[in-house]
């Protein structure tokens, strides 16, 4: 009886936290098919504000620009984290852990404070360039910068750990069968650490896309996603809003049961195979 | 692994790092003891004084905040673990969904839902409730952040807890525990780690956020992060009192930090998720 109850209880709340996490969105993309511009009233069905937004050059640029930082930073933040990643691990415990420390610098410190730094570090980088008559603007080059510098940390860090558990013996197995360093490197070490490359890329990615504070800062001219929002609901209401939400719920929410599917085949998989 | 000329492999990074990492923050410690002229004053740091208002009102709202998610997600969380493993993942999933939406878009949504004529109080409305206001108020602010953060509160919460063994659970039941005895001196202690990591995750963005005080608290409710945003993009452009304020609002984290570092050394592991 009691269990019951307890049961009916713990659904209730489960539900309510839902609600809770979803009302707002549920809202948002009920409204970005309101006829009018009323946040508040439901006057009629409409397509219009999807296509006033594929429309709005500000924001399919901002998209663009996006989606390039995206691509740009976190391939490059793959390549040196998963670089630095090796090399850490074959230094000294001291000096390991004072890079490790600093690694962990931008994971641990509030946004506004990395964002301010780097602010600072481009102020002065534009004075020191301008000293020697070269042009130095904040922009594109230094959002990417920017980008790149908050994403290694996470790709080091799901890098190493890989690194740790691979069996040390693979790598000398590869040398003794005739390999170079560099062969044995990219065909035995590469491979094995793959999981935690995609992973710290995969990181990397989606921090890009989604970062706000550190772009508000370092951006310049240039305008990400997340900022073209933000100078939107400064400045008027607009129904596009709600619209552009509704689409990146659509897409993540696809790519998220994608990804789930596959897990779910991916464990069906495995126990299949632990059966045989 | 261990090689020499593996070493060189880390060179590039460790460069990036001095410049792009080390480096600013040392100028943001170099500015806030300097003035306009480049000579070494305290005057930043003490006019920090003045200001006291604002960072007792962000950490004392993160605090209200940081309550909540943990008196909200600890529960939830728990349930979660529980559940079977397909259903485990699907909600897990739900939690992470509305993580992945943009923040702003977030906040944005709880704009609409508590102006003056949101659909919350046309909603009393029809049963004779309110107008309340409930937009640019500090409890906005708190509803926002927990709102945003709600998620790194559970997930770290429900990856402990999903290692608790039922038979500890049943055993305790067994020995005569109620269940609140069980949550006190069983689950809450095993937890802990969990615990402090969703903790940091949530107070720490909480302190510093600056666009959710920003579109929920309206001009009268500004935060650390509202004024430090002010000291380099905003009209009253002072870098060095920014930067003064930015190497505050850093120690504050660190002491937090280094408060929950107390009961538990996990820390970085669960940090990554």
């Amino acid at each position: 009886m009691i269990e019951k109850r307890m049961n009916k209880t713990a659904r209730a709340y489960t539900t309510l936290v839902f609600i809770f996490l979803y009302l707002p969105i549920a809202v948002l993309i009920l409204f970005s098919f309101n006829q009018s511009k009323s946040r508040n009233v439901f006057t009629g069905f409409t397509l219009d504000w999807y296509k006033q937004l594929f429309h709005n050059e500000m924001i399919i640029k901002a998209l663009g620009v996006t989606l390039l930082v995206a691509a740009v930073s976190s391939i490059i933040a793959t390549i040196l984290g998963t670089a630095a990643a090796v090399g850490i691990r074959s230094m000294h415990k001291f000096s390991r852990t004072i890079i490790m420390n600093c690694t962990y610098t931008p994971v641990v410190n509030p946004e506004i404070v990395t964002g301010v730094s780097m602010l600072l570090l481009f102020v002065a980088m534009r004075t020191a360039f301008a000293a020697f008559g070269l042009e130095f603007e904040m922009g594109l080059g230094t959002l990417i910068i920017a980008h790149i510098t908050f994403n290694v940390p996470y790709v080091i860090l799901s890098v190493s750990p890989k690194l740790r558990q691979m069996d040390k013996n693979l790598y000398e197995a590869a040398l003794d069968l005739g390999c170079s360093p560099v062969q044995a490197f990219f065909k035995v070490v590469i491979p094995e650490i793959m999981p935690g490359i995609t992973t710290g890329f995969l990181m990397a990615l989606t921090y890009s896309i989604d970062d706000f504070v550190i772009s508000y800062f370092t951006s310049g001219t240039a305008q990400t996603l997340p900022i073209a929002v933000y100078s939107m609901t400064r400045r008027k209401v607009s129904p596009e809003i709600n619209a552009l939400s509704a689409i990146l719920f659509v897409v993540v929410l696809s790519i998220l049961l994608i990804m789930n599917y596959r897990d779910i085949r991916g464990e069906k998989q495995l126990a299949k195979e632990r059966r045989i | 692994m261990i090689n020499k000329k593996a070493r060189i492999a880390g060179v590039p990074y460790v460069i990036w790092m001095v410049v792009f990492i080390v480096a600013p923050l040392c100028m943001v410690a170099w500015y806030a003891f300097t003035d306009k002229s480049g000579q070494f004053t305290i005057d930043n740091i003490s006019s920090i004084g003045q200001y006291a208002p604002v960072f007792a009102r962000s950490i004392w709202l993160a605090l209200i905040a940081t309550v909540i998610c943990l008196l909200l997600a600890f529960p939830l969380s728990y349930l979660i673990s529980r559940m079977s493993g397909a259903r485990q993942s699907l909600m897990i999933m739900l939690i992470m969904l509305p993580m992945w939406m943009n923040f702003l878009l977030r906040t944005y949504a709880w704009m609409t839902l508590l102006e003056n004529n949101g659909l919350i109080n046309r909603f009393l409305g029809l049963f004779g409730l309110g107008p309340f206001q409930m937009i640019n108020t500090q409890g906005a602010v708190v509803l926002g952040m927990v709102y945003n953060y709600l998620p790194f509160m559970i997930l770290p919460l429900y990856s402990i807890m999903t290692k608790i063994d039922d038979s500890i659970i049943n055993a305790a039941k067994d020995l005569g525990a109620n269940m609140w005895q069980v949550t006190w001196r069983v689950i809450i202690p095993l937890a802990m780690p969990g615990i402090t990591t969703g903790i940091t995750m949530v107070f720490v963005p909480s302190i510093s956020t600056f666009i959710i005080s920003r579109m929920l608290g309206g001009g009268g409710n500004i935060l650390i992060g509202d004024l430090i945003e002010m000291q380099f993009l905003g009209n009253t452009y002072n870098p060095h009192l920014g930067s003064a304020m930015a190497l505050v609002l850093m120690v504050i984290v660190l002491l937090c930090m280094s408060i929950a570092n107390q009961f538990d050394d996990e820390e970085m592991e669960g940090m990554l998720l």
